[in-house]
């Protein structure tokens, strides 16, 4: 009997080490496959955060040794720097005119194509066509069709009784509204309908009939049932367009340079200007990290405000 | 609502599904127009919208006048090296932590997840000094290097919900006939995976082929632009001249777009399900 308890003894440990060890070898092998990552995200994402914050506080142009500056850069920023708010007001107008058109146009575009034409699949090939041009080329296309004197645009608006049509990309008024107009072409039926269309199949049936028996038309279903549906949908693509649209830079650098005077001189530009051509780097980290900031503000709110407009199926509260 | 309404209906919705055809297509024909257009064409009032004659020649233009050939080249290179890392590396990535018990795999997860929101603008100083230190500007290092190491947040996420689908028991009966993990993964994970790794590459290669910013701030050579900024030179070269060169940026511009576009006809089927995805379930 003693022994045998013994002998049970001696085993119940030796078992656990085992399990212990595998255990262990299972989360090595598991370091092993996550560590190309891990290496990456140290060297060119942590590390590379950290010194941009402190490259904000200094003054360094790459030629010598960054020196600590204090708030000299934020101040500047905030102070001196005659093209920061503007460059800031510009970036903000153009999302702010950008995004909700574009996810009106997107919304729609995937409601029509939800309607299950005969043919649907060739016009929702039509309609992605345009977001996959690169923006290189999508700049240098819409250059031409803006040509005030010999683009098609112009021409156009001739036909329809506008004689005198804008400069376009070369007009103070008409350059912000034209990148806007380009990137409306090359987004709305882009990745942004394909996730509303998506959304809208999510959609009972059953709601809809339900609301038809009540006696509703078109419009209360859209209302009462398709927008709360689809309202993640909505809000994921809302949080997405806007960072995307007040990170906008290829476009304008392609196709006005920020120009004409400053017309189109995002931030992004701003900021590239300073850090590649001027070699500010520690202003222009400064310049950096205040878009950060502005980001992460921007997004936290909307997701504060989300939870008044946004309805996920299966909450209760 | 009867047969013969519902009928009429579905024809009226013809009609704005029609105009927005329209206003998606129409830029685009107007440029593959202007694409084939002679010189004498171009700056012509009212414009043409299609040329007389059929200027095939344009289209070798563009290789003659700038080194095209080279930029083409170029992007290949560096977006066949930046998409086989990208792939190869976020796969591992996501297997690891679909599949592997770590302490700290679910702090590392969220820490992949929030790198996605974190605008890369913030680390671009940063970064350019790193390469610069390691002697790598103006070479394509930069532009390759951070994708073998799971530069890509997105696609670790996108593979790992794919892994996820796939049945443990199938894990564990190759683990109880002695296969490696490796092995697990090389003829278990990945045939089944097949689909993730088509979306991972097409928007990785759509990423990389469009990529702007990166080569605009690492390379300055001119022999080793890629296609965007080679297109971008071009552009500037001909707003020096004085004869029209629209037909031929319109040439060059759309020939930058044809891989995007063969790519998307061919596999549309991946295009939907990666955004989806991304959608969706993010």
């Amino acid at each position: 009997m003693a022994t045998l308890s013994a002998a049970a003894s001696a085993q119940r440990p030796a078992r656990g080490r085992r399990k212990v060890s595998l255990r262990r070898q299972e989360a090595l092998t598991g370091y092993l496959y996550i560590s190309p990552w891990l290496a990456g995200f140290l060297a060119f994402t942590a590390f590379p955060f950290l010194a941009s914050f402190y490259l904000s506080f200094t003054d360094y142009t790459v030629v010598s040794q960054p020196r600590f500056a204090g708030l000299a850069n934020y101040a500047e920023a905030l102070t001196g720097d005659d093209l920061f708010w503007g460059s800031l007001r510009r970036t903000f107008t153009y999302a702010a005119v950008g995004v909700p058109l574009g996810i009106a146009g997107s919304l729609a575009c995937a409601l029509l194509l939800n309607q299950r034409l005969p043919g649907t699949t060739v016009f929702r090939a039509l309609f992605f066509l345009p977001s996959l041009t690169p923006l290189v080329a999508l700049a240098l296309l819409w250059q031409w069709i803006f040509q005030p004197d010999f683009g098609i645009l112009n021409f156009l608006l001739a036909q329809v009784g506008i004689v005198d049509g804008p400069g376009w990309l070369s007009s103070i008024e008409w350059a912000l509204p034209s990148l806007i107009i380009m990137s409306l072409w090359a987004t709305v039926g882009g990745g942004q309908m394909v996730i509303f269309l998506a959304g809208l199949q999510g959609v009972p049936q059953e709601l809809y009939e339900a609301v038809e028996i009540d006696g509703g038309g078109v419009w209360r279903k859209f209302r009462h049932v398709t927008l709360p549906m689809i309202s993640p949908t909505m809000f994921f693509n809302l949080i997405l367009g806007i960072i995307g649209a007040l990170r906008v830079f290829t476009v304008a650098y392609v196709s006005t340079e920020g120009g004409p005077a400053y017309a189109t001189w995002f931030y992004i530009l701003h900021l590239y200007t300073q850090a590649f051509k001027y070699f500010n780097m520690g202003y222009a980290s400064a310049l950096a990290w205040i878009f950060f900031l502005i980001l992460i503000a921007f997004t936290y709110l909307q997701v504060r405000a989300s939870r008044h407009w946004v309805f996920y199926a299966g909450d209760r509260d | 609502m009867s047969l013969r309404r519902r009928y009429l209906l579905s024809l009226l919705l013809y009609a704005p599904a029609l105009l927005l055809a329209a206003l998606f297509m129409g830029p685009f024909l107007w440029t593959v127009g202007s694409a084939f257009k002679h010189p004498t064409e171009i700056y012509v009032f009212p414009p043409l919208l299609w040329p007389e004659e059929m200027q095939w020649r344009n289209w070798v233009e563009v290789w003659i006048q700038v080194p095209f050939a080279r930029y083409v080249r170029n992007s290949v290179q560096v977006t066949g090296l930046a998409v086989a890392g990208q792939v190869l590396s976020t796969t591992l990535v996501a297997y690891g932590f679909a599949r592997y018990r770590f302490p700290g795999r679910d702090f590392l997860f969220m820490v992949v997840l929030s790198t996605m929101i974190l605008p890369f603008e913030v680390l671009l100083i940063p970064q350019f000094l790193i390469f610069r230190t390691l002697g790598w500007l103006d070479s394509y290092l930069p532009l390759v290097v951070p994708f073998f190491l799971g530069a890509g947040p997105f696609f670790i996420f996108l593979m790992r919900q794919f892994f996820l689908t796939i049945p443990l028991d199938l894990d564990e009966s190759a683990r109880l006939d002695g296969a490696s993990s490796w092995r697990i993964l090389w003829s278990i994970i990945l045939p089944l995976s097949l689909p993730g790794l088509a979306t991972v590459a097409i928007f990785s290669f759509l990423t990389h082929w469009d990529s702007f910013l990166g080569p605009l701030i690492y390379l300055n050579t001119m022999e080793k632009y890629t296609l965007p900024l080679g297109l971008r030179f071009f552009q500037l070269v001909a707003d020096a001249g004085g004869a029209p060169r629209e037909h031929l940026l319109m040439a060059a511009s759309l020939t930058v777009s044809l891989p995007g576009l063969a790519l998307f006809v061919l596999a549309q089927k991946y295009f939907v399900q990666g955004i989806v995805l991304s959608g969706i379930k993010g």
